[in-house]
């Protein structure tokens, strides 16, 4: 999109610069309807789960327009600091994980034309980026000047910092296997039919799926991990003492993340954009067709990406309203003996088979592709060259 | 075993300290001297032919009548009566002990009578006697922890006693 | 180090750097009531749990003193309000021992109707709140669903929903109304497979098994000790059930019917073979098996139920008359339990030849099993002290009156 915009600006760093800024702006569009609808979602799922309807009045019989009075709400209420409290941090420990949610974001690609910034170490910047949100959660458990606030945070902060060394196994495995941490590359490996999806190219790669989704619904802090946020106990965590607008904050944070690790998954493990059928091939979809035919190419790969992961954010809801929530020490023997071991072996395990079966047992395997991930800078490179 | 049962072994082995009772009431009750309540008690859970295991409830009842018309139809003198119910879950025998206590101690006002706790022979008695203490304004004394369990640390008065006045204000609270 | 005086204050106080003092409640999502307990921790390890009760106390001993016998009804109801109708029960039957006063034979079985129907709909309230405080929130929603039928039931009998002041001394205050009973029936048979989804969301999910098994155990000699009844003693081996045990006054009630007492005998459970086993990591007397405990006696009830409504059906005349409540109150004490829901319900009336009792007292069952909390707390974590609050059953109104 720089490329395009600097066409028409004159200063190549103000091309970029809109171009960053227009690129975010979408991105918050799309999340923040995502976490919006999320949350109607999540209300009529935890209806329907425990016989009963849901939101049905605002907006027409389903609800739709419910959080968007939610959000109202939330907006108009009264600001309450408690006393006891470091006004400073507290004010600024939502606007934290907020960002740092968001931040995964820009490195997620929704096709293979669509995304923010490409990225060829893409995987280890939003692994390190989605570790700063615990910040954002101490500071507001700390900050709130209350002890079971404290508890919360204590708890969050050591349980989401585990479960990062365990996920991050899961996503090395996949990158072991595809042999590159560009995820527009990882998604381009898995284009065609649904047998070409990572998750079924060996049996690794299919557990470690399995230990990765435990993981990552331990790191968003979903049930049965939501023990920082345990409302029987602890009334809400960390978040007690927060209301109004900073609450929704902190709450858009945790779809947001949660909405991230779904895509990821999807990215990592089903094929990201590419549908369990070439549809957009077989429709003839592709830019070869022209720019109209390409860019609905490009949107049905983007509906994939976000159905996949609405999916993904769904599952999460359903175990939420199903299972009851485990202690933190459990939580911990959960990481710590069965996640990490687990992981690890996997990652073993996948890497003998890369060496075992470098040409994929019953499919070709596909080879990671060698384009360059900034064109611009490697033609200019290699014009320097010349 | 019944209860007349209970009470020849008890006037055997205790004598003087079984100062009365009544078997004929629905609930047939004994009567013991306060000094005495501790051992008795003991015996009552120890003896395999008794064993009382289980206290069901400690309760106080005051025992005066303030309107004075009614006073001069009373047939008994103003006391507190301490009760104690009991039950054995191994012989599924039930029995009731009585101490007879004066309102106040020596007789002066606000001097709360004294019983032996039995919260060493049934833990339960630590909460029960509690209560007996706060609302019937009885002292238990060897409680290893007597304090008010239902009203506030700072009550003043022992609501169930028939001269209770309940106070105008608390902390600023109109009470009346 | 010597201190100099410089003719300031100088306070000095011991400060401990290791442990927490966390107050939990009196307002929290899962003390049961208003409840305050006190923790003292070392990080997330319990060294001291203190309960502090006293919040909801309303007076209603001394409030006996002043109402006549029947008048004292609607009071009982606000004890344990979840099991209204045990408690109604309980003071209807002390004042009927104390007058001699027999109900008819329709009435008793319709007493055991009523009685059994809210100890399903107090054992669905415990269950479905432990499994909240647990974090698993559909099974709630579930027992509360169940639980509207049968108060549905309720209303249509007596017209409340919660506190009814319906069981009465000398009867009930009014026959039940034309079908009752048939839908009584229907509810009852399609309650029936809720209670093994219950069962599968509950007792045999593997977290559920994880937070509440081996959880605060309670050994049997500390449950009689500490005055513990009803189910948390029952869980522990204690082989104990007044509608089997107790006063003959109470007992009368059951005579006749079919039912059996949930208690663990020689390593099993009474026909364990239609519900989950045991789980290897439940050791008796902890949360699991009071929970256990619960579910099974929710089944026998609806045998006892069914019993009852045939009996009921097939009985002649009527089902007792209330008592004017002009009615004086003989010489005498009593002091009666009945086995309310959550454990041994007591009664004590005084009367003097007079329609006001001297003295009411009324001994419930949550104020000795609250008792043991502080035993059951030490040495465990923070995360579980709801577990084994929620696993007593406690409801405030009985604890303080």
């Amino acid at each position: 999109m720089a490329e395009w915009l600097k066409g028409y600006l004159d200063p190549p760093w103000l091309a970029y610069l809109a171009a960053a800024l227009l690129q975010c702006a979408v991105l918050l569009a799309v999340v923040m309807t995502a976490v919006a609808a999320f949350n109607w979602m999540e209300r009529k799922i935890a209806g329907r789960l425990q016989d009963r309807l849901g939101p049905t009045r605002v907006g027409g019989r389903f609800g739709w327009l419910q959080s968007v009075a939610d959000g109202i709400k939330l907006l108009t209420k009264e600001d309450i600091i408690p006393a006891g409290a470091d006004a400073m941090l507290f004010r600024l420990a939502p606007y934290l994980s907020f960002c740092t949610a968001f931040c995964v974001f820009v490195a997620i690609p929704f096709t293979d034309k669509w995304v923010a910034l490409r990225l060829n170490a893409a995987v280890f910047f939003i692994l390190a980026v989605a570790g700063l949100e615990v910040f954002g959660v101490i500071l507001g458990g700390y900050s709130s000047g209350s002890k079971w606030s404290l508890l919360g945070a204590m708890r969050e902060a050591a349980q989401v910092v585990s479960y990062e060394v365990p996920m991050a196994l899961c996503v090395v495995v996949v990158v072991t296997v595809a042999g590159t941490m560009d995820l527009v590359a990882i998604g381009k490996m898995q284009s065609g039919w649904f047998w070409d999806w990572l998750v079924f190219h060996d049996p690794f790669t299919f557990l470690t799926f399995w230990i990765y989704s435990t993981c990552a619904v331990a790191s968003v802090n979903r049930a049965p991990f939501d023990l920082p946020e345990a409302e029987s106990e602890l009334v809400a965590g960390f978040m007690t003492e927060y209301s109004g607008f900073r609450w929704s904050v902190f709450f858009m944070a945790e779809y947001g993340s949660m909405l991230a690790v779904s895509i990821l998954a999807a990215i990592l493990f089903f094929g990201g954009w590419n549908g369990p059928i070439p549809l957009a091939g077989l429709l003839g979809l592709t830019p070869q067709h022209g720019p109209v035919a390409g860019f609905l190419g490009e949107l049905l790969g983007a509906i994939n990406t976000l159905g996949k992961g609405i999916l993904g954010v769904g599952v999460m809801m359903w175990l939420r309203w199903t299972l009851p929530r485990l202690r933190i020490d459990q939580v911990m023997t959960v990481c710590l003996k069965y996640c990490i071991p687990l992981a690890a072996a996997m990652f073993v395990g996948a890497a003998l088979w890369t060496y075992a079966f470098p040409g994929g047992l019953i499919l070709p395997a596909r080879a990671a592709p060698t384009e360059p991930a900034f064109p611009l800078a490697a033609a200019a490179h290699n014009a320097g060259e010349q | 075993m019944e209860a007349h049962d209970i009470l020849s072994r008890l006037q055997e082995r205790f004598g003087g300290a079984i100062t009365g009772s009544n078997l004929e009431n629905v609930d047939p009750w004994i009567e013991i001297s306060p000094d005495a309540l501790f051992e008795v008690c003991r015996y009552l859970r120890d003896d395999p032919e008794l064993r009382f295991d289980f206290l069901n409830c400690i309760s106080a009842v005051d025992y005066l009548q303030t309107d004075p018309k009614k006073a001069e139809k009373t047939t008994w003198q103003p006391h507190v009566e301490v009760l104690y119910h009991l039950s054995s879950l191994v012989h599924k025998h039930r029995l009731t002990l009585k101490v007879m206590l004066p309102r106040w101690k020596d007789g002066a006002q606000g001097q709360l009578p004294e019983v032996p706790s039995v919260s060493g022979l049934w833990r339960t008695a630590e909460w029960h006697e509690r209560e007996v203490y706060d609302l019937g304004g009885v002292r238990f004394t060897g409680h290893p922890d007597l304090r008010r369990i239902l009203c506030p640390e700072d009550w003043i008065g022992h609501p169930l006693r028939k001269d209770y006045q309940a106070p105008a204000e608390y902390h600023g609270i109109k009470a009346r | 180090m010597a201190i100099e005086r410089t003719g300031l204050e100088w306070d000095e106080f011991d400060v401990r750097t290791d442990e927490l003092v966390i107050n939990m409640g009196p307002q929290h999502p899962s003390t049961h009531g208003v409840l305050r307990v006190l923790l003292r921790t070392d990080g997330e390890v319990v060294q001291q749990a203190e309960p502090h009760i006293g919040y909801l106390h309303r007076c209603a001993e001394k409030i006996g003193e002043n109402v006549s016998a029947r008048q004292w009804i609607p009071y009982t109801d606000r004890l344990d309000y979840l099991a209204a109708m045990n408690m109604n029960l309980g003071w209807a039957l002390t004042v009927e021992k104390l007058l001699g006063l027999e109900v008819p034979e329709k009435g008793r079985h319709l007493r055991v109707i009523m009685a059994e129907l809210n100890r399903i709909a107090s054992h669905l309230v415990a269950a479905g709140t432990y499994g909240l405080d647990l974090g698993s929130f559909t099974p709630f929603m579930y027992c509360f669903r169940e639980r509207e039928k049968i108060l549905n039931l309720f209303e249509e009998a007596c017209g409340a929903r919660l506190t009814y002041s319906y069981i009465t001394v000398g009867g009930v205050m009014a026959d039940l109304p034309a079908g009752w009973t048939d839908r009584c029936l229907a509810f009852l048979d399609q309650f029936e497979p809720v209670v093994d989804e219950l069962h599968a969301l509950l007792t045999s999910n593997a977290i559920f098994v994880r937070r509440a098994a081996g959880i605060g155990v309670l050994a049997p000699e500390l449950a009689v000790s500490y005055g513990c009844s009803g189910p948390v003693l029952r869980a522990s081996g204690v082989d104990w059930d007044l509608r089997r045990d107790g006063d003959p006054w109470y007992t009368r009630m059951y005579q006749g019917y079919d039912w059996d007492v949930i208690v663990q005998v020689n390593g099993r459970y009474p026909h364990d073979e239609n519900y989950p086993q045991v789980p290897r990591a439940a050791v008796l007397g902890d949360c699991w098996h009071r929970f256990y405990v619960r579910m099974l006696e929710v089944v026998q009830s609806m045998r006892l139920v069914r019993q009852g409504i045939e009996r009921y059906r097939t009985a002649a005349g009527s089902v007792g008359q209330p008592i004017k409540l002009s009615q004086k109150l003989p010489k005498g004490e009593v002091y009666l339990e009945t086995e309310a829901p959550k454990g041994q319900m007591g009664f004590m009336v005084i009367g003097d030849d007079s329609a006001v009792p001297v003295r009411v007292r009324a001994r419930s069952s949550s104020f000795c099993n609250l008792s043991v909390l502080s035993e059951l707390c030490r040495g465990c974590l923070v995360a579980d002290v709801p577990a084994i609050l929620g696993s007593l059953d406690i409801v405030l109104g009985e604890i303080d009156r």
